[in-house]
């Protein structure tokens, strides 16, 4: 800790932030008002899959960084689980240093690209930022700018690949290749151990692949992270189920000496109401999968999807955002979201919540499905729905939503799709009796370290943490790098 | 990439492919299946491994033709590759000594069963097998089904080959003759509910392998739910075996037509692709 802080400061020290700083007034920083992102155009960008934000240009994002203070004491890095060094790299935007900006970003992170994109910034760095903490005034768009810089590095075609230490020859596996393996691998990849990453699906990337839309996170992004991973040296499995294809003792004999498990919280749940199995009703990783990884919506694929003009999602996070808004443009002329509590307590992202209003989505709030009904053919035309009122705060602190007697209604529908959460995947867990879970079922962990009870095993992301987010996913994923290289230099 | 190294007709729409996976067929047991994908652009299906040489590192597949990705699989020739292939998935068949068993296939249901009855037979059962089809031209793996089970009744709808009848009708006659341990039943799902209903009647403990529709194969969508005994379970990682009783077969028939339309049409636009290509 203390460590870092001299750090900070010694950089903060250098002469170009100094020249920085006297070149404005911090007055005058503080009187300008905050950047709007560039979008498409609500009803242009439902035709398709295009990315709804469109980035900074240079001008927009160097007058965004000169907003920011270069605080003596950033706040804003408390903010962020990789410990982003903030006000560095807005500086460098300032500076027009575009792609020296990049390269701080990678100095602690492995996909600013994506973090700048999927962040909740709002309740992370932004939230510390000075302005929000002290001036009670808009943040600094550290997120629009941190995908400002990434995106200016990958466009340049000048990536810098980070300074990968000599090999030292000791094989490390990493099990799920989401954000939490991938930081993982990087960060063991840069320490110089030989790194192989095996994913169960057919492609990389977890749920930036599977789950979030191109309309949010075009995958070419994530593939641009992944291809410097692999020039970084590190290896890739695909279609190898830890647990299954192999076991971990099976991979101990093929010489792997330490494992991260970063397999993730697949598996969906859903509310067990009467009728909930027929057709029509997906889990929202069922529809969303059929559309990012196999691309059912495209003419050419195989897979199939069905949806219909009149789509509900039921649940009020991300994932429930994301199906929504894919329905609207999957041609649904009534796309609703239906969530027990209010707006206030919805757990997405507050950008999506805004765009999935431009976009022309119904929100039902105080609203929960009670029942399915269906054709002869078994296909559900009409959920039953009824209206809930917030009483007292239960164990998480939220409202509790009770069920108002008679405010019953019915709705039509053809397709239905359930986004309730999930919870941990447990084949790695079913394949490791030793491995301590959890009552929830996810991998218990040493806080500090983030080792499992099986010494040379480490988790990180949501297979510890239950549904989370991306940022946390890296964060645990840096620090079991870091546990793991004392652990192993330690044995 | 998964090498195809051997393919071998069965029949017209049954073909007997080899692929090389050696980590597969080293941890594969009875039971467990694989999922498929054919192409960048290809779905993901799911196959019954039906058999694996441990020592030269590959898996049998048996497959029938119902639709594109079937027949995207079965038109690979040797030396040619399946794009994605993961497993071995779902829990593998509990194989113990119990007397003797009733092993039931129809339609297709009969590759997926082979392996099951290779392994009850080298567990020491005593094995009856009743193979069921519609005709002479779709009874399959006879001659590999005969190689384990120690009777081997086979039924034909139409009574061109074998006897005529229902796959229950074999099952009746086995049981009016046999005292049975336990019963195994894979094949569609109606001929599945029928079978059920007879070993119900007759109180023998019946399991059914379920080949409901599947996406990923490890839980993580949901497309292959079922209810079972009241509660809803996903057959890629619970099962794909359950108590027959249990299992509600009428919602399991509406889900599987979930998608026949649009897959009808994909196949009849792919039907009319090759045909000119073949033309061409
Ligand atoms: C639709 C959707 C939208 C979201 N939107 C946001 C957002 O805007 N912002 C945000 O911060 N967070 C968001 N999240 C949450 C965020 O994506 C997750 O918290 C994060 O991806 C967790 O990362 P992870 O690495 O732990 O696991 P995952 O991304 O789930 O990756 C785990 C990987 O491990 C693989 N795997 C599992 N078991 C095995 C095994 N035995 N062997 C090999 N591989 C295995 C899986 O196939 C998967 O690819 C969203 C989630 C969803 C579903
Ligand atoms: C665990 C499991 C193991 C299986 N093992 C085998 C196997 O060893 N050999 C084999 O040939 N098949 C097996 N199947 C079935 C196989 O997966 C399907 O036949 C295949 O996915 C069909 O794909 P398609 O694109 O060719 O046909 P589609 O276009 O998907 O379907 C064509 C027609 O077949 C019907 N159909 C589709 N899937 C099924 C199904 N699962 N059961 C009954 N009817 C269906 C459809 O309703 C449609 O009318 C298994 C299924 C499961 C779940
Ligand atoms: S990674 Fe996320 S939390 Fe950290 S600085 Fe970037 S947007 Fe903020
Ligand atoms: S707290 Fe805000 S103003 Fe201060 S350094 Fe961080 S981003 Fe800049
Ligand atoms: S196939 Fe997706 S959960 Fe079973």
């Amino acid at each position: 800790m203390e460590e870092r802080d001299s750090y900070l400061k010694e950089e903060r020290a250098q002469q170009w932030r100094e020249d920085l700083r006297k070149k404005i007034k911090n007055k005058e920083r503080t009187q300008q008002v905050r950047v709007k992102m560039n979008e498409v155009d609500a009803n242009e960008r439902i035709k398709s899959y295009v990315e709804v934000n469109a980035g900074l240009n240079v001008e927009q994002a160097q007058a965004e960084a000169s907003r920011c203070i270069d605080c003596a004491n950033p706040t804003c890095i408390s903010g962020c689980p990789v410990e982003i060094n903030i006000p560095k790299f807005i500086k460098r935007i300032e500076q027009g240093e575009f792609l020296e900006a990049a390269k701080t970003l990678k100095e602690t992170s492995t996909l600013p690209a994506v973090c700048g994109r999927v962040c909740p910034q709002e309740k992370q760095c932004e939230a510390k930022c000075f302005y929000t903490q002290k001036l009670k005034q808009d943040p600094v768009a550290i997120g629009y700018l941190e995908r400002f810089a990434a995106d200016y590095e990958r466009e340049s075609g000048q990536i810098s690949v980070p300074e990968v230490k000599e090999k030292n020859n000791i094989k490390v596996a990493c099990i799920g290749s989401g954000p939490a393996g991938l930081t993982f691998a990087g960060e063991m990849a840069k320490r110089g151990y030989d790194v192989t990453v095996f994913e169960a699906l057919h492609e990389i990337g977890g749920v930036l692949k599977y789950g979030i839309p191109e309309f949010r996170l075009p995958n070419n992004i994530v593939d641009v992270e992944i291809n410097a991973l692999k020039k970084m040296g590190v290896e890739f499995e695909t279609n190898f189920i830890v647990g299954k294809t192999a076991t971990i003792e099976d991979l101990k004999e093929e010489g792997f000496q330490a494992f991260f498990a970063g397999s993730g919280a697949g598996l969906p749940r859903f509310m067990g109401i009467p009728g909930e199995n027929y057709i029509g009703i997906l889990s929202s990783n069922e529809y969303l999968t059929r559309i990012n990884l196999m691309h059912a919506a495209e003419q050419d694929t195989d897979t199939p999807v069905v949806s219909g003009k009149n789509v509900m999602v039921i649940g009020g996070g991300n994932t429930a955002m994301d199906s929504v808004r894919t329905a609207k443009r999957l041609g649904a002329d009534r796309a609703m979201i239906v969530y027990r509590r209010s707006m206030d307590e919805m757990p997405a992202r507050v950008e999506e919540i805004h765009h999935a209003q431009e976009e022309g989505i119904e929100f039902m709030t105080l609203t929960n499905p009670i029942e399915y009904l269906a054709n002869d053919k078994g296909r559900v035309n009409r959920v039953v729905v009824q209206k809930m009122e917030l009483g007292e705060p239960d164990a998480s602190g939220r409202r509790r939503p009770m069920p108002i007697e008679g405010s019953e209604e019915t709705i039509e529908v053809e397709t239905v799709v359930v986004s309730v959460g999930v919870s941990p995947n447990p084949i790695v867990p079913d394949s490791l009796p030793d491995l301590k879970t959890t009552k929830w079922g996810t991998i218990a962990v040493n806080e500090e370290n983030l080792q499992s009870s099986i010494p040379e095993m480490f988790a990180g992301g949501d297979i510890v943490r239950g549904g989370a987010t991306v940022i946390l996913a890296m964060g645990d994923g840096r620090n079991a790098a870091q546990s793991m290289d004392q652990y192993l230099k330690n044995e | 990439m998964y090498k195809v190294v051997d393919k071998t007709f069965f029949s017209e729409n049954v073909v007997k492919i080899d692929v090389e996976a050696p980590r597969i067929a080293k941890a594969r047991r009875a039971g467990h299946f694989v999922m498929v994908k054919i192409g960048e652009k290809g779905e993901r299906f799911p196959l019954t491994i039906a058999g694996a040489d441990r020592d030269k590192g590959i898996i049998t597949l048996v497959v029938q033709t119902v639709g594109v990705s079937s027949r995207k699989l079965a038109a690979l020739e040797v030396g040619d590759s399946i794009t994605d292939l993961v497993g071995p998935l779902g829990q593998a068949t509990h194989i113990e000594n119990k007397g003797t068993i009733l092993a039931c296939g129809g339609g297709v249901g009969v590759a997926p069963l082979l392996p099951i009855v290779e392994a009850y037979k080298k567990a020491g059962n005593r094995v009856i097998t009743v193979i069921a089809a519609r005709n002479k031209d779709l009874i399959i793996l006879e001659e590999q089904m005969k190689a384990f089970s120690d009777e081997l009744i086979i039924m034909t709808d139409d009574g061109s080959y074998g006897q005529k009848g229902l796959v229950t009708e074999g099952m009746e006659a086995a049981i009016a003759k046999e005292d049975i341990s336990e019963a195994m039943i894979i094949g569609p799902a109606v001929m599945m509910k029928f079978a059920s209903l007879t070993t119900q009647k007759h109180n023998i403990p019946t399991l059914a392998s379920l080949n409901t529709i599947m996406v990923d194969g490890t839980g993580m969508c949901g497309a292959c739910r079922i209810t079972v005994g009241g509660k809803t379970k996903f057959v890629c990682v619970d099962g794909p075996e359950f108590d027959a009783h249990q299992v509600d077969f009428d919602e399991m028939l509406l889900r599987l037509n979930g998608y026949k339309e649009i897959e009808k049409a994909a196949e009849s636009n792919y039907l009319k692709e090759n045909n000119k290509n073949c033309q061409a």
